[in-house]
């Protein structure tokens, strides 16, 4: 039972300051003036798009969409009661987590947006930049500050990033979107390699820690894996650096055809080494101006907000036995904590059934109290659309697993089959061409079979209901792009794609299947895969090993007969 | 038939008339390509107005008795999410 | 009808714009960068100011050593969302050294204006409808910011320091 006064816990996370403050205040201001010429007619809707995309409003197929930043996936549990208190207030009483980490409202009025950005002001969150043609929000891995494979918790510079990025003057009209994620483990959990721009905190030879930067990913309609355009920038630098890669992307991308604008297609025609090439160009006089560079003072001073929460000791290092169901759960939804006593658990939202990375409001209030109550009152968003508890005590899991069965988040499934990914599709999205969360749930139920998941085993699947791959299809070990094919839905597999640290460019089958077929050609393709694998290998080891033509073959054969 | 979304909060609208109405059922039909035309140039001349946005035409056709669009997209956005059947028009909710 | 804004009030234009085949009136003009690349010697020798207009896709480094010739560089907005000069008019300030008038032309918005100032505009060619009164608000919609530009403006970190 939870304690019905939990006072909320102070998480290791950044505070606004009063300057943090009035900024956040004097853009909420800035918009609700937009908002008013908006209306007014001084400003049309073709003046007022961007401007209203740079603070997450979109106007989407049912009414308007309002994007939520939630910075490098990191949430207090008074800012998930807020969001809670906007989805009952201003929207209907659900939200959507997105693998950009932020929270999706999609009924939402534009006459409304000025409140309820104040009302996200208060609790220090905002919409700033998650959309429009800048820097939109920066994002790390869910595990960050509570695992013991990083180098250093990634989230300090990223908070850095978020200011810096946070109304660039020079960089607020891109050619397009510009994505940056942070990393610091060899295990990429943020999807690094797929972004425009992306920091690995890594260590070079003298065990000096500095950042790899890598520059060019991107998904959309044609996918590129990232190119290293520095193997170490010193830590003072990294903001020069970063400001140079920029510089050369807003100076140097074309404008003349919106799919041909993203800074990947830039590295891919001029190539990584003249990228190279021009980003040490102003990288070197950025370094000798020396208005960008980093002072460890700095740099500690942010650090200080996150860090290590003050852990207990002595606790006991087991995971106490509560049945078979939590034992199952144990099994795929916590991870090694860095603490002793400690771990990391996964909430799922991927509910066989379920709508992916959905929550309702009470949902989300539930989960504010887990957070207050388990975990130090904070949680994590992951790019996968779940949700991370980082800091539970081994012996609170079971109490926290039976408020999540409560919940119905407790399936037990973080990296299986049914742990999918699903961008809202054709339901709700302006730009799709097919709906892909009712495949989404559709391949749950079908998979739903615990132990056969596990005979499964690691198998990632991702849903994007149009080519612009917001739900990663590229990325997918099975990959599914929704097509409209003379206006019916079409489903395209696309095999042995990998969004991790092993980044691989998924396979287009061949033609689409039918929302009545999709299911059965993917089971024919993971019996492909149960037949043939080795030992220990996961479906996309035994696809890379033996290539798309089986799986082809095993898809369309129903079809032929 | 025409529609669009009302500026201030979203809502999807069907033009009747020269007005607009909140259900597909109850919006006008453009019998052939150059009324649809005029309705088209009439809504965009009003934008300026600043009531709605981005009007456009789409295609229905008689289904059974009943008007039904062509495209899926126009037939969810009639009706509201197929995966959230408890909200938008299709459960009474005609405003957003 | 456009108008001038410079050091926050209307201003005259001294400066007349001549298009690529006119004859060149006395006095101060703009030409474009193609004129200039093709009547430079002339143009130079002129003993009245010059003005160059920069269209988006033109980096003022095509200027060469001859950037600080120039009283006047106009930088071009074809559409409001091609933010490439942002980019120049902070390249001319930094690297190039330029201290000329530095004038935003063509489609921008009322809400790019503080950008345009901060990376080193000066001078604001706007539509009839736009006030002194407007040019003066924009400014001060964000009192302070995050990071560092041609404005040399005190960020926030430096304001924390100095506490």
């Amino acid at each position: 039972m939870l304690n019905a006064i939990v006072k909320p816990a102070q998480p290791s996370m950044y505070r606004y300051d009063e300057f943090d403050s009035q900024f956040v205040h004097q853009r909420v201001d800035q918009f609700a003036g937009q908002v008013a010429r908006r209306l007014s007619g001084e400003l049309t809707e073709d003046q007022f798009k961007p401007l209203r995309l740079m603070n997450g409003l979109y106007l989407q197929l049912h009414a308007y969409m309002l994007r939520i930043a939630v910075p490098y996936g990191t949430l207090s549990s008074r800012q998930m009661r807020r969001l809670a208190h906007i989805a009952r207030t201003y929207d209907k009483d659900f939200g959507h987590f997105t693998t950009r980490t932020n929270l999706q409202f999609n009924w939402i009025k534009l006459v409304d947006v000025p409140n309820i950005l104040r009302e996200l002001a208060e609790v220090e969150m905002h919409c700033i930049q998650t959309s429009g043609n800048c820097v939109r929000n920066i994002t790390t891995d869910q595990f960050a500050g509570a695992t013991d494979e990083e180098i250093e918790d990634p989230r300090p510079l990223a908070e850095i990033l978020r200011q810096w990025s946070s109304l660039h003057p020079e960089f607020v009209f891109l050619a397009r979107k510009f994505k940056i994620a942070v990393g610091a483990c060899e295990k990429d959990r943020a999807a690094m390699l797929y972004h425009d721009m992306a920091v690995q905190i890594v260590k070079n030879e003298e065990g000096r820690v500095g950042y790899k930067v890598m520059a060019g990913g991107g998904m959309g309609r044609t996918p590129y894996i990232a190119h290293v355009m520095s193997e170490f920038v010193e830590r003072e630098d990294i903001l020069a650096y970063l400001e140079a890669v920029l510089r050369v992307y807003n100076q140097d991308s074309r404008r003349d055809n919106i799919h041909k604008q993203r800074i990947k297609i830039l590295v891919n025609t001029i190539g990584p080494e003249e990228m190279r090439r021009r980003v040490a160009r102003e990288f070197e006089e950025l370094k000798r101006m020396g208005t960008l560079q980093l002072p460890q003072d700095e740099l500690d001073r942010i650090t200080a907000y996150f860090a290590a929460p003050k852990f207990e000791t002595g606790l006991s290092d087991a995971i106490p036995d509560a049945g078979p169901d939590f034992a199952n759960w144990v099994q795929t939804n916590v991870h090694k904590h860095k603490a002793p006593g400690y771990a990391i658990a996964t909430i799922t939202l991927k509910t066989p059934g379920q709508v992916p990375g959905d929550a309702t409001a009470d949902q989300m209030d539930t989960i504010a109290d887990l957070m207050d109550q388990f975990s130090l009152g904070e949680v994590r968003v992951s790019h996968e659309q779940n949700l991370v508890l980082p800091h539970v005590r081994k012996q609170d899991l079971p109490a926290i697993y039976a408020k999540l069965k409560e919940l119905d988040f407790a399936s037990p499934n973080a990296g299986l089959i049914t742990d999918i990914i699903a961008c809202p599709g054709l339901d709700y999205c302006d730009l799709a061409n097919a709906r892909s969360i009712p495949i989404a749930q559709q391949l749950a139920k079908r998979f739903e079979d615990l132990e056969r998941q596990h005979e499964i085993g690691e198998l990632k699947i991702k849903i994007s209901g149009c080519i612009n791959a917001c739900g990663h299809h590229h990325a997918g070990h099975i990959g599914i792009l929704g097509v409209d094919k003379k206006g019916v839905e079409f489903y395209q597999l696309v095999l042995g794609g990998s969004g991790a640290e092993d980044a691989s460019i998924g396979e287009i089958m061949g033609p689409g299947f039918g929302e009545h077929e999709i299911g059965d050609a993917v089971e024919r393709v993971v019996d492909v895969y149960l037949k043939a694998r080795r030992p220990g290998e996961r479906f996309l080891d035994t696809y890379r090993r033996i290539g798309m033509a089986p799986f082809k073959d095993a898809a369309y054969e129903k079809e032929a007969a | 038939m025409l529609t669009a979304n009302r500026l201030r909060d979203g809502d999807v609208l069907y033009r009747k008339g020269d007005g607009w109405v909140l259900t597909l059922a109850e919006g006008d039909i453009y019998p052939d390509q150059a009324s649809a035309d005029a309705a088209l140039a009439a809504a965009t001349a009003e934008v300026p107005r600043n009531e709605f946005v981005a009007p456009y035409l789409f295609e229905v056709r008689d289904v059974n008795g009943k008007i039904v669009p062509v495209k899926e997209r126009e037939i969810i956005r009639a009706a509201g999410p197929t995966v959230h059947p408890h909200t938008g028009k299709q459960a009474g909710q005609f405003h957003a | 009808m456009t108008k001038l804004i410079k050091s926050g009030a209307y201003a005259q234009d001294g400066f007349a714009p001549v298009t690529d085949d006119a004859p060149l009136p006395d006095g101060a003009v703009i030409v474009s960068l193609a004129r200039f690349q093709k009547e430079r010697e002339a143009l130079l020798a002129r003993n009245t100011p010059i003005g160059v207009r920069l269209q988006s896709h033109e980096n003022p480094e095509l200027l060469g050593a001859d950037v600080n010739h120039f009283s006047l560089i106009a930088l071009e907005f074809p559409k409001f969302r091609d933010g490439r000069a942002f980019s120049w008019a902070r390249m001319l300030r930094t690297r190039l050294g330029f201290t000329g008038e530095i004038r935003a032309v063509g489609d921008f918005l009322y809400d790019q204006v503080n950008y345009q100032h901060r990376v080193g505009f000066d001078a604001w060619e706007v539509p009839d409808h736009f006030t002194i009164e407007m040019f003066n608000q924009a400014l001060t919609e964000m009192t302070n910011v995050y990071q560092p530009s041609a404005d040399g403006k005190k960020t926030i970190r430096e304001l924390r320091a100095d506490g």
